[in-house]
């Protein structure tokens, strides 16, 4: 009678370099050299892969853009977890880091951005999904594989992503409480970049971390500084063997920050003072792992020079892939509609047809 | 308006944000919300300013959810406010559907006309902008089918003003599409003062005996470049802009083909189930002895809107316009 103690919950974060490439020595994790230069090559990679992006919208070679910048370390520490040949990526549109990590082919995701459809898929026999725009959607996609996985007893893990902003859409609600009720093997992996185009977290929610929604839908979940590498490695490591382990599914929330605009299409400083993105410059994951693998002697400053030099190679030879493509085909727009084609395809397909063959007479 | 009334230079969007601010300053019922309408003034800077001038009680930046911005919209207007929210962009509109459909629509009849729902769900709409997936849709059709709702779709900066302060003051709900390709493609003269222009009455772009062409929005450019191409081989269009099509201006546009016997139909959205196979079913209906060749359209394709480099396939121009009058007139 009266008042019983139903709930009462504790959220972690954690944080292990310093902003200035300095480890907390007792929560290092257990992980070989190769794989700190493994996820710093990956950060890299994808820095040299988003300035050519930048470039080349401003140039007119690709369309609208949504930038990565500052989000590499919340990629890179998951990606060296993941496995290809089993685990699936739901990804959303800002997700080309942890998607390049994997295997798809950069000239692809330059393709999507140039309003190439073909680049929304490719032929790797990655298990990538399509990015998804309809901003929350996908992480019930992610819950729904897990499943599948769940009841197949396959060992994969279905990895959902999504911004801080999604959070607010009921897809992410819907997604968390099937897969907790589900027991889904799937990871909702959140990069909170503190802003959702104009709109900043503390208007997104009243909580203090998106991370603690995971108590709601009896989701195993933790917070985690998105911006230090070592750290996202590993709280992907433990999210991903808790629900390998069968234990059901995991939440991670990445506290990063997007340093640009939110697209190409956008403007920043109309919402964002120079000094906030200053104070976030600081805390840029790149910066801070190259002087944790120096200071500790991982690396070279001649290694990092070869990085450098490997990572522009292949962002260059990515964009001769890109312009080296056939015109795509206008015809393609009826095809996979259906797996037979309607009637009134069939006629419009036909009707475009002649227009083309007339232009070109 | 008086003939004496002052008139700016405007875009389609200033417009737009003109009669928010003027309507806003006139009746404090008035409430924005949306995703970044406050600080960013909207990802098209359609509601630019407004937060300055009548803070955040009044122009509110929600989190990121369109069934949340609808949901409390119907509650706000419950309680006695006007809400104007957004909608990003069309192609995000379907979290809000269930909204939408289940209540906005339904709330008059529903509570036997003691809770009306004077709101109007604003969004931009339709291609032609080289924009991402799912940022080109023109999805008109499904809230036309929606009994209840008043879509409104302004073609010009005049329109555009005078319907939503018509839109902002009707007590019923409107849907109000904003055709973004011509958000800033052209100025024209807008009186300073507010005005209205009517709901549900469209307008006659241009006259002619020879055929109707009837479209709205971002394809009356085509229609109207139609028209004049048309007329340098003596082709005279009589060129219609429906503006508000539910409750459709039946009239004038049964009139008009009275007039002329052949009808070209033009929008971008998919032909099937289209806005278009109303306006055939009502002419059909109404003056089928007045025809003199089966009602032509011209439409977006039945597939998905194409990315970017494709769209221009897709979207209705001026010579598929041209074509489907001369199929009407050599019927
Ligand atoms: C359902 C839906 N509503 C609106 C949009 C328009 N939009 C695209 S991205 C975005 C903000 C997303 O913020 P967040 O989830 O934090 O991801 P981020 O862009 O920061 O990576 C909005 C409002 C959309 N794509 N989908
Ligand atoms: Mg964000």
């Amino acid at each position: 009678m009266g008042y019983k103690k139903l709930f009462r919950g504790e959220t972690v974060r954690l944080e292990i370099l310093n902003k200035d490439g300095k480890a907390d020595k007792k929560s290092l994790p257990d992980i070989s050299q190769d794989t700190m230069i493994q996820m710093y090559r990956y950060m890299r990679q994808m820095r040299a892969f988003d300035e050519k992006a930048l470039n080349l919208q401003r140039q007119g070679r690709i369309g609208t853009y949504g930038s990565l910048r500052g989000q590499e370390a919340a990629q890179a520490g998951l990606a060296v977890n993941l496995n290809e040949k089993d685990d699936w990526l739901v990804p959303s549109f800002r997700e080309h880091g942890v998607m390049m990590s994997l295997g798809v082919p950069m000239h692809l995701i330059y393709a999507y951005w140039k309003g190439d459809e073909r680049g929304n898929i490719s032929d790797k026999g990655i298990k990538c999904l399509p990015p998804s725009v309809p901003v929350g959607s996908q992480l019930l996609h992610a819950t729904g594989i897990g499943m599948a996985m769940q009841k197949k007893g396959l060992p994969g893990v279905a990895v959902g992503f999504a911004g801080d902003g999604a959070t607010s859409e009921g897809d992410f609600h819907e997604a968390m409480n099937f897969a907790g009720v589900f027991k889904a093997r799937t990871l909702i992996y959140i990069q909170n970049n503190q802003w959702a185009i104009s709109v900043p977290l503390k208007k997104q929610t009243a909580a203090e971390s998106l991370a603690q929604r995971g108590w709601a839908y009896n989701v195993a979940s933790m917070q985690v500084d998105g911006n230090d590498v070592l750290a996202v490695y590993e709280a992907s490591r433990l999210a991903l063997e808790h629900i390998r382990n069968g234990n059901g599914p995991y939440m991670i929330e990445a506290v990063t920050f997007r340093m640009g605009d939110h697209t190409t299409a956008d403007d920043h400083s109309r919402y964002r003072t120079p000094d906030l993105i200053a104070y976030w410059e600081e805390r840029d994951p790149i910066m801070r792992m190259k002087t944790f693998l120096i200071n500790e002697k991982i690396m070279t400053q001649a290694d990092d020079d070869a990085i450098t030099n490997d990572v522009t190679k292949a962002v260059d030879s990515a964009v001769k892939e890109l312009e080296a493509m056939p015109a795509p085909d206008p015809m393609h727009i009826f095809e996979t509609m259906y797996a037979e084609k309607p009637w009134y395809l069939v006629e419009q397909q036909a009707m475009l047809r002649d227009e083309l063959n007339q232009e070109k007479r | 308006m008086t003939a004496a009334s002052k008139t700016q230079k405007m875009t389609l969007v200033q417009a737009v944000t003109q009669a928010l601010k003027q309507e806003m300053e006139r009746d404090e019922s008035i409430l924005v919300l949306g995703e970044d309408v406050g600080k960013d003034g909207g990802v098209f800077r359609a509601t630019d300013g407004l937060i300055d001038a009548f803070g955040e009680e009044r122009v509110m930046d929600t989190p990121l959810a369109e069934s949340g911005i609808i949901g409390v919209s119907v509650g706000l207007a419950v309680a006695g406010y006007r809400p104007v929210p957004e909608i990003q962009f069309m192609g995000f509109i379907y979290p809000a559907v269930n909204q939408i459909f289940a209540h906005v629509a339904r709330y008059r009849h529903r509570s036997r006309g003691q809770y009306p729902m004077p709101m109007v769900i604003r969004m931009p709409y339709g291609g032609g902008i080289h924009a991402p997936e799912h940022h080109s849709e023109s999805y008109e059709s499904m809230l036309a089918n929606t009994p209840g709702l008043t879509v409104v779709i302004p073609s010009t900066p005049y329109d555009a003003k005078g319907l939503l302060i018509s839109a902002l003051r009707s007590d019923d709900p409107v849907i109000f599409m904003e055709p973004k390709r011509i958000y800033r493609s052209f100025r024209e003269d807008v009186p300073e003062e507010p005005y209205t222009v009517p709901l549900s009455k469209a307008a006659v772009r241009r006259e002619g005996n020879d055929v109707t062409i009837i479209s709205y929005g971002s394809m009356m450019r085509p229609a109207l470049e139609a028209a004049d191409f048309l007329a340098r081989d003596n082709i005279s269009a009589e060129v219609i802009d429906v503006r508000t099509i539910a409750p459709v201006d039946v009239e004038t546009i049964v009139t008009s083909v009275e007039k002329t016997g052949r009808a070209v139909i033009v929008h971008e959205a998919p032909t099937r189930s289209g806005f278009g196979a109303e306006l055939s079913a009502l002419i059909n209906e109404r003056a089928l002895l007045h025809l003199l060749a089966p009602v032509q359209r011209v439409t977006g394709f039945d597939t998905v809107f194409p990315f970017a480099m494709m769209e221009a396939h897709y979207l209705p121009n001026r010579q598929r316009v041209v074509a489907a009058v001369q199929t009407a007139l050599e019927f």
